[in-house]
């Protein structure tokens, strides 16, 4: 089966749950700045979680199947389909995303998931070194992706509890973890209202906001960073490191979002603000097991919904 | 040693305060002990300069505080049978200057040197590898000699060729993939560093030795 690409839009990439175990060389996490909503989205089409399915990013694709499909999407709304649920799209039927109306990212999962061929055992892209996903690179028009063959059915007429999806807002307020150097910092995060700056990508969503200040002056060792590193260059605007974030940064560390809330994160648009409110590791840690049991429950419940 | 969380997902042990080269062997010794015995939950174990970095997964079973026992206990057999057994030796075949290395003749006038006593230098030098990272596969090398330290250029380029190879201050590294770059770029290797397609893409690891060798542009040529 294959799924065509009339129009890409703006940044529409191939993404799984992102490469794991090559940070040691330098490899970028990658995946879906929003793994949240494309989990949800594969298990709403009875795939496994990870597998792989199309990330937009501010206006979404124009697409069609050669054959019957189901596909979900979630994340940002782009019109076109209803979110958060599997929808039936016939063959050769247009599914047209517009815009994001809330939200920037959207995701596509379908039934199967894309077939690409992994590379370093994941089939995100990554840009920046042409790695993974659709020949390393964004879809472009006209582009005609393998998906796997599968028959499956959805049972019965149903919608989820959208109180188990990530509070998204254009204002959220996001929590997070203290960094090796938020002793050096004079002000916290906590007193700042930030605002998502246009340079923002998967690799960083950069704030503007008042200077933060390092009063310690020493020279840092380069350091390990990972998604959700909240990292401040000396003009003393952060940068929330995302999915394509390097493995290794220079910059001190003020904060870490916490991994719940990285989601909140990726769907913000530039203009959006956000707020941060720091809070322990045993609290990142209850929140995230919590998470993590609610999709449990959404899996086995949905094996009986879909065949 | 300290422990500090990185985050929800990873903790960082450090061995060592900043670029202390002495480290390295008990850095290579603790991720073999963690590679060995690895703790419930660990998922991924991060070498780089005087830090391992253990990446766990919180919603299976690693809890912070048992983990970082855990840690400490591999610390402490990594300690106790830390054998000072040598570290594989990399060659890397450059050649330098002319078109491979446009900054050489730069590197060698703000070094006070002729251009063959630049090369002499940089391939007459051990160096070892501090970390992997910055871009896939790229290698921050210590033991750069002092004569050729020369600051980064003013404007980087905004691409780099792959292979180049450069001096940024006290380093030098190669670039193992075309990016944008602020490096003084004084040759050039055939050798790929980094390839995809291999169960380990990274040709460089942490601990490693390297030495660079000049060859010449017919020897890079033929180099397969």
């Amino acid at each position: 089966m294959e799924m065509r690409i009339i129009r890409a839009g703006m940044l529409t990439t191939v993404q799984d749950l992102g490469r794991r175990g090559h940070r040691a060389a330098g490899v970028p996490l990658s995946g879906a700045m929003d793994a949240i909503a494309l989990r949800v989205a594969n298990l709403l089409v009875g795939n496994p979680e990870n597998a792989a399915g199309l990330e937009f990013t501010l206006v979404g694709p124009e697409l069609e199947f050669s054959t019957d499909t189901i596909v979900a999407v979630g994340g940002g709304d782009f019109g076109a389909l209803p979110r958060w649920q599997p929808v039936r799209v016939p063959a050769g039927e247009r599914v047209k995303f517009g815009p994001a109306r809330s939200g920037c990212r959207g995701y596509l999962a379908v039934a199967g998931g894309l077939a690409v061929a992994p590379a370093l055992g994941s089939c995100s892209t990554y840009l920046r070194a042409t790695l993974g996903g659709f020949q390393g690179r964004a879809l472009r028009d006209g582009d005609v992706l393998p998906v796997l063959d599968v028959v499956r059915e959805v049972m019965g007429h149903w919608h989820i509890d959208e109180r188990i999806l990530p509070a998204y807002s254009p204002a959220p307020l996001v929590r997070v973890l203290r960094g090796a150097q938020a002793d050096e910092f004079d002000d916290t995060l906590r007193d700042a209202n930030f605002k998502v700056s246009p340079q923002s990508d998967r690799m960083g969503v950069r704030l503007s906001g008042p200077p933060l200040t390092r009063h310690d002056a020493t020279e840092l060792v380069s350091a390990v960073v990972v998604p959700g590193t909240i990292q401040v260059p000396p003009d003393g605007q952060p940068i929330v490191l995302m999915a394509d974030a390097q493995t290794i940064g220079g910059y001190p560390q003020l904060a870490h979002v916490i991994d719940v809330d990285r989601p909140l994160v990726a769907q913000l648009r530039p203009g959006d603000a956000v707020r941060f409110r720091e809070v322990t590791l045993a609290e990142a840690h209850e929140v995230l097991l919590a998470r993590e049991r609610t999709l449990a429950i959404l899996h086995e419940g949905l094996a009986e919904k879909l065949r | 040693m300290t422990l500090f969380p990185l985050g929800d997902s990873a903790i960082v042990v450090t061995l060592a305060s900043g670029l202390d080269e002495s480290a390295l062997p008990r850095v290579r010794a603790l991720v073999a002990a963690l590679e060995h015995d690895r703790p419930v939950g660990v998922v991924e174990i991060v070498p780089a300069f005087a830090t391992v970095t253990v990446f766990y997964d919180a919603a299976h079973g690693a809890g912070f505080e048992p983990l970082c026992r855990a840690i400490e206990d591999c610390a402490a057999r990594a300690e106790a049978t830390l054998v000072s057994h040598e570290s594989p030796l990399i060659e890397i075949p450059v050649c330098y200057g002319g078109a491979f290395g446009p900054d050489l003749a730069e590197v060698a006038t703000r070094s006070g040197l002729p251009a063959e006593r630049v090369i002499a230098l940089h391939s007459g030098a051990n160096y070892l590898v501090h970390a992997v990272g910055f871009t896939l596969g790229f290698a921050y090398l210590g033991g750069l000699p002092e004569k050729i330290h020369v600051p980064r250029r003013a404007t980087p380029r905004t691409s780099v060729p792959a292979g180049s190879v450069g001096i940024g201050g006290a380093q030098t590294g190669v670039y193992p993939l075309s990016t944008p770059g602020g490096w003084n770029l004084i040759g050039r290797t055939p050798l790929a560093l980094f390839d995809a397609a291999q169960a380990e893409p990274a040709r460089l690891g942490v601990g490693d030795r390297v030495r660079f060798r000049a060859i010449n542009p017919e020897e890079f040529a033929a180099w397969k």
